[in-house]
């Protein structure tokens, strides 16, 4: 390839124009995927005479944050951030010491009946009772309307649980899981001291797997949260506040209604996306690695 | 590919003699590893596997005053009905409709795109580039609804603001049966496209250099190479992920046409998912509702069981 784009020293070098036809596409298709925020972005930071007139594209016109101000000023919004905070946050640590207690077993080869247990554990990848059924569960469990409707039945993902216990198996040389075996050391002591200190890269990928899962899903929400207004996480509370909105044009807080709608839901489209959009640029290569390891055998 | 490797453990634990010892003996030599499985076992016990006990809903009459143990069996009435519902065959019809289509196009469209990635040398470009690819596959589909109305709105989207500037028409890409259904396949290709392009981009890279050397020693073109190396290098990988997403065309994503649908197109919007959110917990006829999941839950079910063999037939590795 190399050979190609570099032509031998002496001979003038050509121009290559497939790789700048290549190279051209692929800016203008990852133009296309970016530049969309980039205009919620701006018109987030525009003046409503502006907006309301049609001219904002990628750069805020009339420059102001008064957006933002108002959003920060409204309780219910504020609200939804906290709920949605605290979900996640304990979503992902009951996901991942689930995840753990399960894969570390189940990746331990002297452990008798494991090929059951695990066929248990993966069968929920292919089939479930279904939208009906587990909103009837949580229904009887008296779960409907807290936080917990949100925690717990999503907590254990078979899809994690495969890539975790797939990394266990291989990476912990067995030689240093035997001297500490015989250095007398148990399981938990094996777990704890040796396979998740080793294990730190895919903890990070899958920790971020559940957050960013959670953090973005409203499905569940929307079914189980529908009295208590004030336990709707932020992706429901936009769902109520926009999507729904596109409908009817009516804004659901009385309060918001004050500035131009348009411009109020994209500074609150950017308000809810900012969390992901910080970390994403240093956490892309956590996800890049989880998703091969999710889709390698072995 | 996604595989569960299970089978393979039998010889190695031989080597421990299990036969000699009974259950009680494990359960002592391992009792931290049964301890573990505690709480993932109940978790699963109970979200997971108590619902399929649900499903039974789907042969009762169910009635809140009467309860489920209560309601009374009518065995394969509710069925019946379900079929006979015209909004039944609709659904089944735009749950097909929409997954075959977004297979065409959402599965194909990261191949392309992987075989312009692997075309670039330059790490900073690449990397670059594949930031902005990336980024749609991060946003809720809340937020991907909202900015869909944001850009393709009919009185102020930016795209039709854009279009009047040209000297266009406006175009109502949301508001109109067949604009939504395309909208619906492109936005959905805008979501994956980028993220689709990972495992091909990782099959890609363990392609031996020394082919494509040879190639060009040989006077081969970039296009002969990528027809004659890239590609036959990445088929197994094409051939499993598809036959993976063959057994998904039942499925399908909730969030995704929810937040996208509207009043004005209501003909391609219910699907299977959305029906059953609406007869079972927005009318609150559970019955019904529990029926037409578990009539897609087994229809889904006996795809990929399908599609595993298939895999398997042609030499693939299968999914179970």
């Amino acid at each position: 390839m190399k050979a190609v784009s570099n032509a031998p020293v002496g001979s003038k070098k050509r121009f290559d124009i497939w790789g700048f036809v290549i190279h051209a596409a692929l800016v203008v298709v990852s133009l296309i995927c970016f530049l969309p925020y980039l205009h919620i972005v701006a018109k987030s930071f525009s003046e409503d005479a502006y907006v309301i007139a049609n001219k904002v594209y990628l750069l805020p016109q009339g420059f102001n944050i008064e957006a933002y101000t108002k959003i920060f000023a409204d309780a219910s919004i504020l609200r939804s951030l906290y709920v949605s905070v605290i979900v996640t946050v304990l979503f992902t640590i009951l996901g991942m010491v689930v995840t753990i207690c399960a894969a570390y077993p189940l990746s331990r080869r002297q452990l008798k009946g494991r090929s059951t247990l695990t066929f248990i554990f993966l069968f929920t990848m292919y089939f479930s009772g279904g939208i009906i059924p587990e909103y009837m569960l949580i229904n009887n469990l008296n779960m409907l309307d807290t936080i917990w409707s949100l925690i717990l039945p999503l907590s254990f993902s078979a899809f994690n649980l495969l890539i975790m216990k797939t990394t266990f198996t291989h990476s912990v040389p067995i030689s240093l899981e035997e001297s500490a075996r015989i250095d007398g050391a148990g399981h938990f002591r094996i777990l704890w001291s040796i396979v998740l200190p080793l294990s730190k890269p895919i903890l990070a990928t899958l920790s971020l797997f559940y957050a960013v899962g959670r953090w973005n899903a409203y499905q569940d929400a929307l079914f189980y949260i529908k009295h208590n207004v004030d336990l709707r996480p932020l992706q429901l509370k936009l769902y109520y506040l926009i999507v729904q909105a596109s409908e009817s044009f009516q804004l659901e807080a009385t309060q918001v209604t004050l500035s131009n709608p348009e411009v109020m839901k994209a500074a609150v489209v950017v308000f809810a996306t900012l969390p992901i959009i910080c970390i994403y640029p240093f956490v892309q290569k956590y996800f890049v690695q989880g998703t091969m390891l999710g889709a390698v055998k072995e | 590919m996604k595989g569960i490797s299970v089978a393979k453990s039998k010889n190695e634990t031989a080597l421990l003699k299990e036969s000699r010892y009974g259950p009680l003996y494990y359960l002592r030599r391992d009792w931290q590893l049964y301890t573990l499985l505690i709480l993932p076992l109940v978790l699963v016990l109970v979200f997971k596997y108590t619902p399929l006990a649900g499903l039974v809903l789907a042969f009762k009459d169910y009635k809140i005053a009467k309860g489920f143990w209560g309601s009374e069996w009518v065995g394969m009435e509710i069925f019946q009905e379900l079929f006979a519902k015209p909004d039944f065959a609709r659904a089944v019809r735009n749950t097909l409709l929409l997954n075959v289509l977004d297979l065409l196009f959402s599965f194909t469209v990261p191949i392309f795109l992987a075989l312009l990635l692997h075309e670039v040398k330059n790490v900073l470009f690449k990397r670059v580039n594949q930031t902005m690819l990336y980024l749609p596959h991060f946003l809720s589909w809340v937020i991907i609804g909202a900015m869909a109305y944001q850009l393709l709105g009919e009185g102020n989207g930016m795209i039709n603001n854009l279009l009047v500037t040209l000297g266009a028409e406006r175009i109502p890409f949301l508001q109109q049966d067949t604009n939504w259904l395309i909208s619906y396949l492109a936005i959905g290709i805008w979501q994956s496209m980028g993220w689709g392009t990972i495992i091909y981009l990782a099959a890609m890279s363990s392609i031996n250099p020394e082919m494509y050397e040879a190639a060009t020693v040989d006077g081969a073109s970039r296009w002969r190479k990528m027809w004659n190396i890239t590609l036959p290098s990445i088929r197994p990988t094409i051939v499993t992920l598809l036959i993976m997403s063959l057994g998904g065309v039942m499925g399908g994503s909730f969030e995704r046409i929810y937040a996208l649908l509207n009043r004005a197109t209501t003909e391609f919007t219910t699907t299977i998912p959305v029906l059953v959110y609406r007869w079972g917990i927005e009318g609150g006829d559970i019955s019904r509702a529990t029926a037409l999941g578990l009539f897609q839950a087994l229809i889904g079910l006996v795809l990929v069981l399908t599609a595993d063999r298939i895999a398997k037939k042609m030499g693939e590795d299968g999914l179970l």
